[in-house]
């Protein structure tokens, strides 16, 4: 078969056909802890740096992310996560902070012991008057591979979704201050109807 | 509360629900006074738009009293206020562009999820419109929590009657958008397809605009009279070939703008309409688009098509290369409202634009599943149906 030089296009490695280059690439990105990657962006029109204060401190992240019923501030690093999974259970890990960038970058990973292996980084860039572009990069092992992953999507905890809207509930709140719901009263919204 | 409720095809009913209540800062809870139907809730009435659910409350062009308000909202109780029908945020990079009606933050975040599939990206909320949509309680009902109150209802004037400042909500800045979009010039030759609602405020929008000619597009006698009313020429299908009589109404030339305001269940026993029509009832295709397809063929070129008409899903037999090749601007898109409304309230309060010619009903809340049947059945005679709080009697204009 003739050798085709491969053109090195510019568009984001989660998003190349090629698993190899995917597996390769993210591996240079964040610790790796699994091999389901995914990655999401979302543009945001507020300043970078608010954005980045409001992330770094881990006891906002459950007010915009649905699954995650608690997370408990070890130290400056450490943090210990409980987070909602199929059936009424619950998963957990401790996580540590590998790599920080005041108002730019926070890349994280489990630590030993962890219920769902998982590692990534959250990356702040400007965008001029649109604000600033968000991106989510995520790397972790489905607890009971690919079954598991398909049960977890079936009930909609599958990470990718799961971190597309919780992105989407972080701009709706750093944007407008709250966080939509087409819910008619709190009974209706408990139940989760929208 | 009491509230129309939709429960499947041709099934509207009036049940009792429990009340609305305020659930984020910028809410407020609106007691409404008038609530029109929309031709756009015709389709769900028809069953065309998925993604509803038995006991949604439908209802997206309403008015009413400002009832209890959320700590940040700017609205005080006792103001009478309409509600634009896009629920949008006023804060996103979108709604800083005025392009309301695109708005990042009016859906919840788990209902962007189908609209992203079907459209590429999600697109703000709509009161009472399905759960692709938001999946929020429309206005057809006693009450309605109203998102973002500090942004979108606009504050009318005591004194002024309900039916004058109603269609704010909807339908006169859809109008309006749609001769926007045509771009239209000192001097134009405008042709619309459709004399319902939006179709008629088009036109006199158009004539604003500095229209010399509209010629409207029906088959319905009242409508053709109401738009004959406001200075239109009138095409008759059933009559008349429409594209023969557009070039020949305008020597040879085609019309310089088109404006299609039917939308997805057109009417005709056209050949192209009766295929979409039985492609729709196989879930071959979704919508039927005869109306925006004479709008390509019959505009001059270089000329503008604009398409207020609400399309959902998929379309073949499109005129592609009419559009191409004749270097035609095709604009389109739910309506703006927010943007529209302060400048078409002046409008109105000035007498500019008259609103209260196309109420041919006006019907206690309670009677909505009535109203319903009127306007899918009669709508010749039924061109625009309101409905009363507080109205007892079943009264005729």
């Amino acid at each position: 078969m003739a050798e085709t030089r491969a053109f090195e296009d510019d568009a984001p490695i989660e998003t190349s056909k090629r698993s190899e280059k995917v597996r390769l690439a993210t591996d240079m990105l964040v610790e790796a802890k699994g091999d389901s990657l995914l990655a999401r962006s979302v543009t945001i029109n507020r300043d970078r740096n608010e954005l980045y204060g409001l992330w770094r401190n881990f006891n906002n992240l459950t007010s915009f992310m649905e699954n995650v019923e608690q997370i408990e501030l070890i130290d400056d690093l450490r943090s210990h996560w409980v987070v909602k999974a199929p059936g009424g259970r619950t998963v957990e890990w401790t996580s540590t902070i590998t790599e920080e960038l005041e108002g730019e970058l926070i890349a994280w990973a489990s630590e030993e012991g962890a219920d769902v292996p998982n590692s990534g980084r959250i990356e702040f860039r400007d965008a001029g008057a649109r604000g600033t572009v968000v991106t989510a990069t995520i790397l972790y092992d489905p607890p009971a591979g690919v079954v598991g992953k398909l049960i977890a999507k079936m009930f909609q905890r599958e990470p990718a979704i799961q971190a597309r809207r919780d992105l989407r509930r972080f701009k709706q709140l750093m944007e407008t201050g709250e966080i939509a719901t087409g819910a008619r009263n709190r009974r209706l919204q408990d139940e989760g109807k929208n | 509360m009491r509230a129309l409720t939709w429960h499947g095809k041709h099934d509207v009913r009036m049940d009792t629900v429990d009340d609305p209540e305020i659930l984020n800062p910028r809410d407020a809870i609106i007691k409404v006074t008038s609530t029109a139907i929309c031709g756009s809730d015709l389709h769900l009435y028809d069953g065309y738009i998925p993604t509803m659910q038995a006991g949604d409350i439908l209802g997206h062009e309403f008015m009413g009293e400002v009832v209890e308000t959320g700590p940040r909202s700017t609205l005080q109780v006792g103001q009478r206020v309409v509600v634009p029908f896009t629920i949008a945020c006023g804060s996103c990079y979108h709604c800083g562009k005025h392009q309301f009606s695109a708005c990042d933050n009016g859906l919840p975040a788990d209902n962007q999820d189908i609209a992203q599939t079907a459209y590429g990206q999600p697109m703000s909320g709509l009161f009472g419109y399905s759960h692709m949509t938001g999946g929020y309680s429309g206005g057809q009902a006693e009450y309605v929590r109203v998102p973002f109150s500090d942004v979108g209802p606009i504050v009318i004037p005591d004194g002024v009657d309900d039916d004058k400042v109603l269609f704010l909500s909807d339908i006169l800045p859809t109008g309006w958008m749609a001769a926007e979009n045509a771009q239209i010039e000192k001097g134009d030759i405008v042709a619309v397809w459709g004399c319902g609602p939006v179709g008629l405020f088009a036109i006199q929008s158009a004539f604003l605009m500095g229209a010399d000619r509209v010629i409207a597009i029906d088959h319905f006698p009242k409508r053709l009279e109401l738009a004959r009313q406001f200075g239109a020429e009138t095409v008759n299908f059933e009559e008349s070939k429409t594209y023969e009589a557009l070039m020949e109404m305008t020597g040879g030339i085609g019309p310089d703008a088109c404006i299609d305001a039917v939308g997805l269940e057109a009417h005709g026993l056209f050949v192209d309409n009766v295929i979409d029509q039985i492609k729709a009832s196989t879930f071959l295709g979704t919508d039927r688009t005869h109306a925006i397809r004479q709008a390509i063929i019959a505009c001059r070129k270089g000329g503008r098509v604009s398409m207020p008409a609400v399309y959902g899903g998929f379309v073949d037999k499109f005129p592609l290369g009419a559009l191409m090749e004749k270097g035609l601007t095709l604009k389109t898109g739910q309506t703006h409202v927010q943007h529209y409304m302060p400048a078409l309230l002046n409008a109105v309060m000035e007498d500019k634009i008259d609103t209260t010619f196309l109420i041919s009903h006006r019907l206690p809340l309670e009677q909505a599943p009535e109203g319903y049947r009127l306007f899918h059945d009669e709508q010749n005679e039924a061109t625009k149906i309101v409905l009363k709080a507080g109205l007892q009697m079943p009264q005729v204009a």
